[in-house]
């Protein structure tokens, strides 16, 4: 068989699961990410990061909205997929996605950011007209009133879906890996730590995602850019990152010191086939170089632009790193043989309903969205508080 | 604390309510009636496996018609082979329907078991080939049914 | 027409007396053909298999059997059943040289020279584990156990998901590429549920594969089970596998 090396068991040569699959993790966790990051504000009272507060929303909003289309693209039978909802085997990780992914999304995402948005909902459709206004009717659910009494209940309940989403968004991204984790037949992916592994990487992608996103929007709206702000998220993406890179250096150096019967053709195969994507992509490139960036800038004083210039690019490396850490687990637990004896190769086609394309327009879909977003739910503080400005005779009830 | 506070969230509840009286509905009507009975599954699969076609016949239905063969093979070594190990499938000829079927080709049929490789058991009966017979047919020598040398 | 009360107690004691079992037997037995009467009864049984590899030849008959059994795709990696063939060196019996071409379907090309070290022949199929991970990972129930120990899929409602192949500890699943559905091994369902033999076993010249049922006492495989050594496929993962082997080698994967 071309690409193989050694033995596989017959069934063993073609991949299952292809790069899809290592998207839908990647999105997933920069949901529950921007998420965390958002209730660093909201319930940590960490007041630093309230500028980026509904940004974060919206991009966690925008990617969950986009999670279930790399897993259709890829099952075998799509239109069947309702069967995970009305009959989950009990038993089963996956099966949760259905219920995880729907409480996650209506109860978590849209219940928050529809209390945090329903006061400028409601002003922008007293000001609106005709189809503008029947939408942001459909977004009020018909109602109008916006009294002080109203607004602290909202915030008070807005308080308690947070925090009850904290550990939704553990189990959103923390039941993926364990997805993985409990596959006792893998032994690439069978460890407790997968499920936190994913999680804290999870948080230190979404940080980034975030963080990057307010840079470059600020900047394209040639706004100032609020640097207490992006200081505290790149510092809360450090100890993220230190976090998240002890959990896989603890995994890695438990793998050497036990080498269990896997171990051998596992530190072949990252060796060989997974050198480029782990060593070099993943480790150096995606973790220690955004990590030492970090480091840097809260050792040594730097100017502003510097700063914002070392975050730009550490949370670029830092994406393509977490990225590659999916890949790596996806592709990495396929590409050797169970007997141990052998390796395969991935052939990633680029027209192919689990193809590239696919692929990247996969990911370039929930920017899209997050544009329409932010046009019809402004996240900027600023401009929020011009409209309050402009309305504030409309106000009263 | 006035209702009239409150009151956009008991729209929000409503919302919620018709979900979840669509997921009912859903539940009960895409659900196969069958599903669960049995164990986490749908109960006419078994049934449905159970249904597949008969390829191959069995030994005994082989028997039924040509017990001459079956006595022919009693005596030698050949006896506890299936028919269909060497004819192939039969389903189709024992219900009398179906194309006859062909007599396989000596020389690539015997020496499927019987060439001498590494790997086949001591006490299995191999030759090499080549030497056995300079490359004379098995069937010169050999009958299929009672392979005894003549 | 009237029906009397007598009708009325006849039918009515009939309804009390009858089983579900004697009321689907009844058509069978009132047209003259009882031996259509389906008397299978999943719960008497428990199949398992035994695989000799001191009687494998090699042969690679089982393969094409199931292949024309099951019309599984005829192309080089979807296989219900195949054999490997293990070389191993006396002095290395942690790296066997292991190869399957085209999974034995059409036997092995002659690779080693005698008396270089050890060379046997392993079938293998899907293993129809009693705690099976498979059927522990599928998220919609598609693929369950039956009541009589067979692993199944349903491909009707399977959605493709393929996380059960990668729970696998043996490989022996695959999509089938026609249906976008899991497939494995059956045990020849179909077959082992009307008396008769799966494929593989039945043409199998040797006799290095037989049926067992567990659940029958008169079966002969459990005087064999009780008298020679019997290894299982990775036993460390305790997945209560059915496949017996006997005289399997330690080398094998």
């Amino acid at each position: 068989m071309p690409g193989v090396d050694g033995f596989m068991y017959p069934n063993e040569m073609e991949l299952q699961w292809s790069v899809l699959i290592v998207l839908y993790p990647f999105i997933t966790g920069l949901v529950a990410g921007a998420f965390i990051l958002a209730s660093l504000e909201r319930v940590f009272n960490v007041e630093a990061v309230k500028p980026t507060y509904r940004l974060a929303l919206l991009t966690a909003l925008a990617f969950m909205l986009v999670a279930p289309l790399p897993l259709q693209l890829h099952l075998g039978h799509p239109l069947r997929s309702y069967e995970m909802l009305l009959t989950p085997s009990p038993t089963s990780a996956m099966a949760m996605f259905g219920y995880v992914y729907l409480w996650y999304l209506m109860v978590v995402l849209v219940v928050e950011i529809w209390l945090d948005y329903r006061k400028d909902l409601v002003l922008a459709r007293r000001q609106a007209t005709g189809l503008t206004r029947a939408m942001y009717g459909v977004l009020t659910l018909g109602s109008d009133n916006i009294s002080p009494a109203s607004l602290r209940i909202d915030d008070r309940v807005g308080r308690i879906v947070t925090i009850i989403g904290i550990p939704s968004a553990f189990l959103l991204h923390g039941y993926v890996g364990f997805i993985f984790g409990s596959v006792k037949a893998n032994p690439w992916w069978s460890t407790p730590l997968m499920p936190i592994v994913f999680l804290f990487s999870a948080i230190v992608s979404g940080i980034a995602m975030v963080m990057l996103l307010y840079i470059v929007l600020t900047k394209l709206r040639r706004a100032p850019l609020d640097m207490r702000c992006v200081d505290t998220m790149a510092r809360y993406l450090f100890y993220a990152f230190l976090v998240d890179f002890s959990l896989e250096m603890l995994d890695l150096v438990h793998r050497i010191y036990e080498a269990d019967e896997s171990f051998r053709t596992l530190d072949f195969m990252l060796k060989t086939r997974l050198f480029m994507p782990h060593v070099v992509i993943q480790i150096i490139l995606g973790t220690l170089v955004p990590l030492t960036a970090l480091a840097l800038t809260q050792v040594v004083r730097l100017s502003a632009k510097v700063r914002t210039s070392l975050y730009v690019g550490a949370g670029l490396l830092t994406l393509v790193g977490i990225f590659a850490m999916r890949w790596n687990v996806v592709i990495g637990g396929q590409l050797f043989s169970k007997s141990f004896l052998g390796y395969t190769t991935y052939k990633l086609e680029f027209v192919h309903h689990e193809g590239l394309l696919p692929a990247i327009l996969v990911m370039l879909l929930p920017f899209a969205i997050l544009g329409v977003l932010i046009k019809v739910l402004p996240p900027w503080p600023t401009e929020t508080r011009q409209v309050e400005q402009e309305r504030a005779p409309a106000a009263h009830v | 604390m006035r209702f009239r506070d409150v009151e956009h969230l008991f729209r929000l509840a409503a919302l919620f309510g018709v979900g979840v009286i669509v997921f009912a509905i859903a539940r009960a009507t895409l659900v196969p009636h069958d599903f669960g009975t049995l164990g986490h599954f749908r109960a006419g699969a078994i049934a449905e496996a159970r249904a597949l076609p008969i390829v191959h016949a069995g030994q005994k239905a082989c028997a039924e018609c040509h017990d001459d063969v079956v006595e022919a093979r009693a005596a030698a070594r050949h006896k506890n082979i299936s028919c269909e190990s060497c004819h192939g499938p039969l389903g189709q000829h024992a219900l009398g329907e179906g194309p006859a079927p062909v007599k396989p080709d000596a020389m690539s049929l015997c020496v499927r078991c019987h060439a001498a490789k590494t790997g086949k058991p001591t006490r299995y009966p191999t030759v090499d080939v080549a030497d056995h017979a300079g490359g004379e047919s098995c069937l010169s020598c050999h009958t299929s049914h009672d392979p005894r040398a003549q | 027409m009237t029906t009397t009360r007598r009708d009325f107690l006849i039918a009515g004691g009939r309804l009390l007396v009858m089983t579900a079992a004697t009321q689907a037997a009844l058509p069978h037995v009132l047209a003259g053909t009882p031996e259509r009467v389906d008397t299978y009864t999943a719960a008497e049984h428990w199949w398992a298999m035994l695989i000799d590899i001191q009687k494998c030849i090699g042969c690679g008959t089982c393969v094409k059997a199931c292949k024309d059994e099951n019309g599984v795709l005829n192309e080089p990696y979807y296989f219900r059943t195949w054999v490997e063939r293990y070389h191993v060196k006396a002095t290395d019996a942690e790296h066997p040289i292991v190869d399957s071409p085209n999974g034995g379907y059409d036997g092995f090309p002659e690779a080693y020279a005698d008396g270089e070290g050890k060379t046997f022949f392993v079938p293998k199929l899907c293993n129809h584990c009693t705690d099976s991970p498979c059927t522990q990972v599928c998220p919609v129930g598609a693929t369950f156990t039956t009541a009589d120990g067979v692993v199944l899929v349903d491909k009707d409602y399977c959605v493709g998901c393929r996380y059960c192949v990668q729970a696998c500890p043996y490989g022996c699943r695959y999509i089938d590429p026609r249906t976008h559905t899991a497939d494995k091994c059956t045990l020849c369902y179909h077959r082992i549920t009307k008396g008769l033999l799966p494929a593989c076993v039945e043409v199998c010249p040797t006799g290095s594969r037989q049926l067992a049922d567990l659940k029958n006492p008169n079966d002969p495989i459990h005087e064999f089970l009780r008298t020679h050594p019997i290894q299982v496929l990775k036993p460390q993962m305790a997945t209560g596998s059915k496949i017996y082997y006997h005289a399997l080698d330690g080398s094998v994967r």
